[in-house]
């Protein structure tokens, strides 16, 4: 008993010491010199300035403004609207604004729940009062699943090829681009299947409007 | 569904067994004490380690001595865990390590977290960008992910002892073995795991959380934190709880669908590699690949069903107007609670292999699965860790079961039950009963007491209306109870208005009652597990004869098949019946 209380003692502390500070320092370390980029979430830059994380989605959406100029406000969040001229990323539910990267959360939303019902009814309202005036023929059935659905993490980089193809009208004709050349840059910046088999080829959309703000830029 | 989903799936069983024998071999041997290909590099930190833990690696110890010595050392891990957790904004912690001055949470909050974490549950009310500190992550939960897996394996490495015992009483010894799991097996695994992740896009890292300024002008906070380090161990442990709120559905946790494929290879590999551990230490392979298959047959079942019911989409996507199969350039299904770089294959596939073994984690919202999608989580936990199960834990449930199908079997065919050699009597089959009822006894009666009194109906989420709020609760006690550690993450026991725990209180009904259930459902059975290896190891071994009922054969794996799911089915069919498969079978909403 005794022996075992001396042992479990020094064992505890002499373990913490290695497995919760020498390993994870280690892996740190090493990490910080082979991988930085990555170690980091992979950060992206414009001008110097932190736009985001290549892998963290984010909302393109901008403030709605009153009557005399200042945003509006409802229960204590800013009142925001789609920009037309970016990519949309999926609906997010995190708690302070959509895609708050500092609380990810789970929409915890039931399969057989009326509320789902009425989120998504509300997502595919929104989804076609945006994009209708650019793609006169669209209805509820040609919508993809990723364009109403919320995802798991709230924080999805990624949108489906279907998704941006239909948004790629909107985008288009709001930059005065060609819709062959919006099509090639979704094609551009679709990750395929995890080696090849694994998985959905998603659209990363921060990298898909930066090059559209990229291309813009050169042409005014 | 398409091809590639069930391609991913068929090539992930494959690559798994091929990794898994040659590992399965390599923990044989050493946990027999063969020379391997490590020991030139490791021979001298064990040593180490003995003299400073003050260890006599020759001392043999019976079962009582083994299970003190475990029970004991995981007492000291839990006693230090809560005061890391307690003082995580002390005056001595320094600012580098908790850059957000994070305070700690409540001591209800608290008592649930260290109980799951010390049980390999690794279930977690709190979220983890929003209470933990650097430090408290990395001394503190990091390193309970990986004793508590060790612990987990010894216990069955023990189990085998006392199969194979050739008389006498020892098991071997608590600390040996524990430390040579910690050093020859998780510990080069795992270091080699982290770095493949942050070759991927794992963060690992100490810097405060990053401000950016996004392209439409407004603010997004993103946070940061030593993650890969953790990730990497609390997949191979079967630990399952995220260093971030969404598991491993956030991309910093899992950013590609190849880190998916390669974390959920990185959860089955030691559980598949025992059941070949198991057959080595047997020197009877086949006994080892009679449990792979029962166990992979039961798999493979519970990702069909997974898959398909989850490709079909929910009956709240039909009601507002959504087409969910599949297109051009969408993978379509319930993409409702999923990630779009896993789609329904990757999640389905990856539910599966978190809930058969103690896993928990998460890639997907389970809450947000069909019903039918859903009830397989809660099937695979109703078979209490056979499939597979978490590491170590998963043999020694299985082993137990195997105990129970060769006693039903003698009584079929009118002999004395015979297993390895070994005659069973009374005392090893209700040892085993005991510790085969009280996951499922802790189980059922937490989730009565949680439905049926005020205090407990408090954790149910505001969504989570009529089936689904009973899922919710009977999910958080079946997941506590078999140390899993997943949920229906609307139930809710720690209410945070504010991250850094300013203001925040826990639910103490929920916290209490769970801890208590997770730490009962983990070390009962561990004890009458090693209670079984002591009665068996003495016993002695006599030749097979012809009227021995054989348990390397099709027929056994049949035999066993059945008694998992007749014992799993009797237990939680009227429970199931009143949430998963209402939902299931019906397309009300509620």
């Amino acid at each position: 008993m005794r022996r075992d209380i001396v042992t479990s003692v020094i064992g505890i502390v002499v373990l913490t010491v290695l497995l919760g500070l020498l390993y994870p320092l280690l892996i740190t370390g090493v990490s910080q010199v082979a991988f930085p980029g990555n170690a980091n979430g992979q950060k992206v830059y414009v001008n110097g300035k932190l736009v985001g994380s290549k892998i963290i989605g984010q909302a393109f959406v901008k403030p709605v403004l009153d009557k005399n100029g200042k945003p509006k406000e409802a229960e204590e969040e800013i009142v925001t609207e789609p920009d037309p001229r970016y990519f949309q990323s999926r609906p997010s539910a995190t708690e302070g604004g959509a895609y708050n990267a500092a609380a990810s959360t789970f929409s915890n939303r039931g399969p057989n729940d009326k509320a789902t019902e009425q989120a998504d009814a509300e997502n595919i309202k929104a989804y076609l009062e945006l994009e209708r005036p650019y793609d006169p023929g669209l209805t509820t059935a040609q919508i993809p699943v990723d364009a109403v659905n919320t995802s798991a993490s709230n924080l999805d980089p990624e949108i489906s090829p279907a998704n941006a193809r239909i948004q790629a009208h909107r985008v288009a004709a709001e930059r005065r681009l060609s819709l062959g050349v919006v099509e090639d840059l979704i094609a551009k910046y679709t990750d395929s299947r995890g080696l090849g088999f694994s998985g959905e080829p998603g659209v990363n959309v921060l990298e898909l409007n930066l090059e559209l703000d990229r291309l813009s830029e050169g042409k005014s | 569904m398409t091809f590639s989903g069930w391609l991913t799936i068929f090539l992930f069983v494959v690559i798994l067994s091929a990794l898994a024998m040659p590992l399965g071999s390599y923990m044989a041997k050493v946990y027999g004490g063969e020379h391997v290909f490590l020991s030139p590099l490791l021979a001298w930190p064990e040593r180490f380690l003995y003299k400073v833990l003050r260890v006599d690696p020759k001392r043999e110890q019976d079962w009582k001595s083994y299970a003190k010595s475990l029970l004991i050392f995981s007492l000291a891990g839990w006693l230090l865990l809560y005061l890391i957790l307690r003082t995580q904004d002390a005056f001595f912690v320094p600012h580098a390590v908790n850059p957000l001055g994070y305070h700690s949470a409540p001591w209800n909050v608290t008592f649930n977290t260290v109980s799951s974490f010390v049980t390999n549950t690794n279930w977690q009310f709190y979220s983890g960008e929003t209470t933990m500190s650097y430090l408290s992550q990395m001394i503190g939960l990091t390193v309970q992910n990986w004793l508590s897996a060790g612990v987990g394996i010894v216990v069955a490495v023990a189990l085998i002892r006392g199969i194979v015992g050739r008389s006498g009483k020892s098991l071997g010894n608590f600390w040996q073995d524990l430390v040579r799991t910690i050093l020859y097996v998780l510990a080069p695994i795992s270091v080699i795991g982290a770095l493949v992740l942050v070759s991927q896009g794992v963060i690992q890292n100490l810097s405060t959380y990053l401000t950016a300024h996004t392209l439409t002008g407004l603010t997004q906070s993103i946070a940061m934190g030593p993650a890969a380090s953790q990730l990497s161990i609390k997949m191979l442990g079967t630990n399952g709880g995220g260093f971030f709120n969404v598991n491993s559905a956030h991309p910093f946790e899992n950013p590609t669908a190849f880190t998916n494929l390669f974390e959920m290879l990185l959860v089955l590999i030691i559980p598949a590699a025992l059941v070949f551990t198991y057959g080595r230490m047997t020197a009877n392979r086949r006994q080892g690949y009679a449990i792979y298959a029962t166990m992979m047959v039961m798999f493979l079942g519970a990702v069909v069903v997974a898959y398909i019911a989850e490709a079909h989409g929910s009956p709240a996507q039909h009601a507002a107007g959504l087409h969910t199969h599949a297109i051009s350039g969408s993978g379509g299904g319930n993409m409702e609670g999923k990630e779009q770089r896993f789609g329904i294959a990757g999640s389905a596939l990856f539910d599966v292999v978190t809930t058969v073994t103690s896993c928990g984690a998460v890639n997907s919202a389970i809450e947000s699965f069909t019903g039918i999608g859903g009830a397989v989580p809660f099937a695979n936990m109703s078979a209490s860790e056979t499939i597979f199960g978490g590491v170590g834990t998963g043999l020694y449930s299985i082993l137990l079961y195997v105990l129970l199908a060769v006693f039903i079997g003698g009584l079929m065919v009118g002999r004395t039950p015979e297993w390895l050699g070994k005659k069973l009597e009374a005392k090893e089959i209700k040892l085993a009963g005991l510790a085969i009822l009280i996951t499922p006894l802790a189980a059922l009666f937490a989730t009565a007491l949680a439905t049926a009194s005020h205090a407990g109906r408090a954790s149910i989420s505001e969504l989570g209306k009529g089936p689904q709020g009973f899922s919710e609760s009977f999910y958080a006690y079946l997941s506590q109870a078999n140390n899993n550690g997943s949920a229906f993450a609307g139930y809710t026991g720690f209410i945070q208005p504010n991250a850094g725990n300013i203001g925040a209180h826990g639910v103490t009904f929920a916290d209490v009652l769970g801890g208590l259930v997770m730490l009962f459902a983990r070390f009962g059975p561990i004890v009458f597990t090693l209670a079984v290896a002591g009665a068996l190891v003495g016993k002695r071994v006599t030749p097979a004869g012809l009227g021995t009922m054989r348990t390397d054969n099709p027929t056994f794996v049949v035999l066993l098949i059945g008694v998992i799911i007749l014992v799993g089915a009797l237990t939680f069919f009227p429970a199931l019946l009143l949430g998963p498969v209402v939902q299931g079978l019906t397309g009300h909403l509620y």
